[in-house]
């Protein structure tokens, strides 16, 4: 015997897309709203980012991560949108039942529409399959910012980071700042991972070293770590047999890559871009099952939480509409990825609306144009000096431009090609 | 020395927990040395998890007599003890004609072992049993299986703690001698041990502790064993473990399924005199894809979790020829030891076996008085994701820890994570709930419920943070506070 409600929304996860979800459906007069969150607290993997740098496009101001998830929260309390926190869901059906635990029993929710916003984790060292020894010392840079930020707890002394990726080069200064010593960065790729702004403030104030094109061949120690074999890679990113070399250390920090968190959705039968590892989606954020939407890192990882709510705040308004209508628009046309891009969003559109298409190069441009065809036909374009894949790009396309018959294909394209 | 014991078991693997257990129906002081922080921290928990037939072993061998009635038992163990076993049967794949007649050798040798449900199957019938895999013709053993080896472990040693032996931890044996009264005196690390039997179930270090007792001149060298586990998403491509052709020394690479439905490729079998070293090799990893994909295509390095590694101890002669297991009491030079040697593959479905077989050869020199509250029996802690939604309720409201889910990959409670804590052999690391729980043993490796897992450890063992153990001694995850609270933080808190 299981407790059944029913709600007009239901919301997968409380943090930044959630929230922004729920106050976007809100202020689009849907008000049966339930946020699921599993943490004891709203505010997702925001409240352990306690450094600035959010909310330049949303508040106009640099907030901490907490700071920012609260005036979400703030919102969400003044509205009243119910939340429960410190309940899992453990299930999500093609027909919408959720089924939620908490320490106070199992509700199964029958949801008009189910929002995901799960977000995302991060790659491991199990899933790189980096050679050696398994000692203690080796931590996701997550992991290592949650120890440190929300639990007080120190797991690091002489560090060796791998992977540039925005968290591990947040952590690369935050852990320096706690009196720990980073060795270096290591990058697999010939670029950084993460953000301009987050290797000349992380890294280069600091004066940790960035070594591009290098990667870890091996781990040392049977307890603790000991130290890292970090060598050069080829064009093919393969190790280059000579160039090891030895680095003695405590702690090797992965910041190697987000994997949107996707297992609730593929259990509700809903399909994933092998490209984004989120939800194939329309120009509405609906995934392939009617009424299941997404939005934020679980549909594909962003580098901004601004564009986390900004694309939440466009899914609510969407979701709205499907509450009330019970249905949305036809989105027949596919969007494809062309030349130099690694994958676009939505993946598919109606042709007769404004659409928001979001996208990430393969590898860094300059002098390039972003390009979107239709048919064979030019129907938008921006030009860029500069595209990196560490920065997601946005374009605005109005309906105006746009025709009801035809696939997309985004590139970007060279003027020296 | 406070106590004497009759019997010290030296090594908390799977045989020196089953020969506690089976030693536990006596009315009998059992005291079992490990020197690890918790049972199956080395060979018991770093192998493939297969029941196996007893079909690869040279007849009229230990190995296979043990392994064939070990096979046997495994029902009415899983049973009694409530650890995950599955007679799943298994299939070895072959495509060349040569590899047909190796099969078929391996099928009669495996009849004169006693092994029984062997048969060749041919293409159309080995994929209507493994759909996914690629080869014209198999071996099947339809009464091979799977087991979770160190979920085995642990229940053995829980029931035997639970009737009675006393298990100490971190005890690592450096000295033994008998007394000229018989009393053997055990030394550890820690203190001495005095015990009228004593029983070598060392694993790695039977040859050190061989030698201790006077055994001497036994030969181990491991065998090295490096392995990758796949996400559970593919669990369902393999419905039992797929094996190549063995040839006489290598049982070959396997494609195996975990009674938790990961995927595991492995092994790679080399020659090492490391017995400490868990490393693993790029060039193995890169050896067992290229390997496994030909047999089961469905490989990619994207579902990888995670890799590891075991050591097999393994007995040789001068001429590096693998022996037989041994077992045995030389009454001449060492009474009352029951000497355990080279106890490798396959010791795991041997385990219980083993231990009856050395009990009986203490029998013959002893009687030993039935111990009438033995009680077989050892619950699970019972898997909240392996329930019912109706049956989860229920738990639920019986404990409300129940409903607080800690690890989400593998939807771990917070009452799974205390009860492993409070377990009958004490919880001295975070590996020690991860073998008993599954949590930290999914696709994010513990990303998300580490933090809480070790602040409850902490909280349970009433340590601080400094002391919390990962796995080995010396294995710390923190080396203090970020910073101390002081009054102004405490009231910023309230």
């Amino acid at each position: 015997m299981i407790e059944r409600r029913s709600v007009d929304a239901l919301i997968v996860g409380g943090g930044p897309a959630g929230l922004a979800a729920a106050v976007g459906l809100w202020n689009n007069g849907i008000h049966d709203i339930l946020i699921v969150e599993r943490e004891k607290h709203l505010g997702g993997i925001l409240r352990q980012c306690i450094h600035d740098g959010f909310g330049l496009t949303q508040f106009g101001m640099t907030l901490s991560g907490p700071e920012y998830a609260r005036k979400y929260i703030d919102d969400v309390v003044r509205m009243g949108i119910p939340f429960i926190t410190n309940t899992t869901v453990l299930s999500v059906s093609p027909s919408r039942i959720v089924t939620v635990a908490s320490p106070d029993g199992m509700i199964r929710y029958e949801a008009k529409a189910v929002i995901l916003t799960m977000g995302c984790r991060e790659r491991t060292r199990g899933a790189l399959a980096i050679p050696g020894e398994r000692p203690t010392g080796v931590f996701t840079a997550g992991v290592a910012q949650a120890y440190i930020n929300l639990y007080n707890r120190m797991p690091a002394r002489e560090v060796i980071i791998l992977g540039s990726g925005d968290i591990g080069m947040i952590m690369a200064r935050r852990l320096t700042l706690e009196g720990a010593h980073v060795q270096a960065v290591f990058e697999v790729m010939p670029y950084p991972a993460g953000l301009p702004r987050n290797v000349e403030q992380c890294l280069n104030d600091y004066n940790i070293p960035l070594y591009l094109s290098h990667t870890a061949t091996k781990i040392h120690g049977s307890d603790r770590l000991t130290g890292v074999t970090i060598s050069e890679v080829d064009a093919d990113m393969k190790p280059i047999p000579g160039t090891e070399k030895d680095y003695s250390c405590d702690t090797l920090i992965l910041s190697v890559g987000l994997i949107p968190e996707n297992e609730l959705s593929l259990e509700a039968g809903v399909k994933l871009d092998p490209h984004t590892r989120g939800a194939y989606v329309d120009e509405h954020y609906m995934t392939n099952i009617d009424g299941i939407f997404a939005a934020g890192n679980v549909l594909h990882v962003h580098d901004l939480v601004d564009y986390v709510s900004l694309e939440a705040e466009r899914l609510a308004a969407y979701a709205a509409s499907y509450i009330k209508n019970g249905s949305l628009p036809p989105c027949p046309l596919p969007v494809e990825c062309g030349e130099h891009v690694g994958h676009v969003l939505p993946q598919r559109i109606s042709g007769t609306s404004d659409i928001q298409v979001s996208l990430r190069v393969r590898e860094p441009l300059q002098n390039c144009r972003i390009v979107v065809m239709q048919d064979g036909l030019e129907v938008f374009s921006r030009r860029m000096r500069k595209a990196i894949p560490a920065e997601m790009i946005q374009l605005n396309i109005p309906a105006s431009k746009l025709s009801s018959q035809g696939g997309l294909t985004v590139m970007a394209v060279c003027e020296n090609e | 020395m406070q106590k004497l014991y009759d019997v010290v078991v030296i090594g908390a693997g799977v045989v020196g927990s089953a020969v506690a257990r089976e030693l536990s129906r006596y009315k009998l002081d059992i005291a079992v040395l490990e020197k690890n922080l918790d049972v199956c921290f080395e060979t018991s928990s770093r192998n493939t998890g297969v029941c196996h037939g007893g079909f690869a072993y040279d007849p009229g061998s230990l190995k296979a007599r043990l392994c064939v009635e070990g096979n046997k038992m495994m029902g009415q163990l899983s049973e009694e003890l409530g650890f995950a076993f599955k007679r799943c049967g298994k299939v070895l794949v072959g495509n060349t004609d040569v590899e047909y007649n190796q099969l078929l050798r391996v099928m009669e040798q495996g009849k004169a072992n006693g092994a029984t449900g062997l048969r060749m199957i041919d293409e159309d019938e080995l994929h209507r049993l493994v759909p996914a895999v690629v080869g014209k013709f198999a071996l099947f053993s339809e009464n091979s299986g799977i087991l979770d080896p160190s979920m085995f472990t642990i229940a053995l040693a829980e029931n035997a703690a639970h009737n009675g032996a006393e298990y100490f931890f971190d005890n690592e044996v450096t000295d033994i001698r008998r007394e000229a009264d018989g009393i053997w005196i055990i030394t550890t690390l820690q203190g001495q041990f005095g015990t009228r039997w004593v029983i070598n179930a060392a694993g790695l270090g039977c040859g050190k502790i061989s030698d201790m007792l006077g055994l001497t001149g036994y030969r181990i060298i491991g065998s090295k064993d490096d392995y990758i586990i796949l996400d559970r998403r593919l669990g369902h491509l393999v419905p039992m473990p797929i094996y190549t052709v063995p040839s006489n020394t290598y049982m070959g690479i396997h494609v195996t399924i975990t009674t938790d439905g990961n995927v595991l490729l492995g092994p790679t079998a080399e020659d090492t005199d490391d017995l400490s070293y868990y490393g693993v090799e790029q060039r193995n990893l890169d050896y067992l894809y290229e390997e496994a994909v030909k047999i089961w295509p469905h490989v990619s390095r994207g579902d990888y979790i995670r890799t590891y590694s075991g050591i097999l101890p393994k007995w040789i002669d001068e001429n590096g020829k693998i022996q037989d297991f041994k077992i045995e009491i030389i009454d001449d030079v060492a009474p009352c030891a029951v000497n355990l040697v080279g106890i490798e593959s396959p010791g795991l479905t041997a385990s219980v076996a083993i231990a009856r077989y050395a009990i009986s050869m203490m029998l013959e020199r002893e009687e030993f008085t039935p111990n009438p509250s033995f009680d077989p029996i050892r619950k699970p802690i019972p898997r909240f994701e392996q329930l019912s939604p109706e049956e989860q309720a229920q738990l639920i409201r019986k404990d409300p820890n129940y409903g607080e889910l800690i690890c989400r990959c593998e939807k771990v409670t917070r009452a799974e994570i205390l009860q492993a804590i409070r377990n009958p052999l004490g919880c001295a690391t975070m590996a020690s709930i991860k073998y008993r729980t599954r949590s930290m043993m999914g696709r994010c490796q513990g990303g998300y419920c580490q933090m809480r897992i070790s602040r409850m450890l902490e909280e349970e063992n009433g340590i601080p943070e400094t002391e919390l153990v990962y796995m080995r001694k010396g294995g710390h995850p923190f080396f203090g506070k970020v910073r101390e609270a002081n009054k102004c933080d405490l009231e910023v808190a309230k």
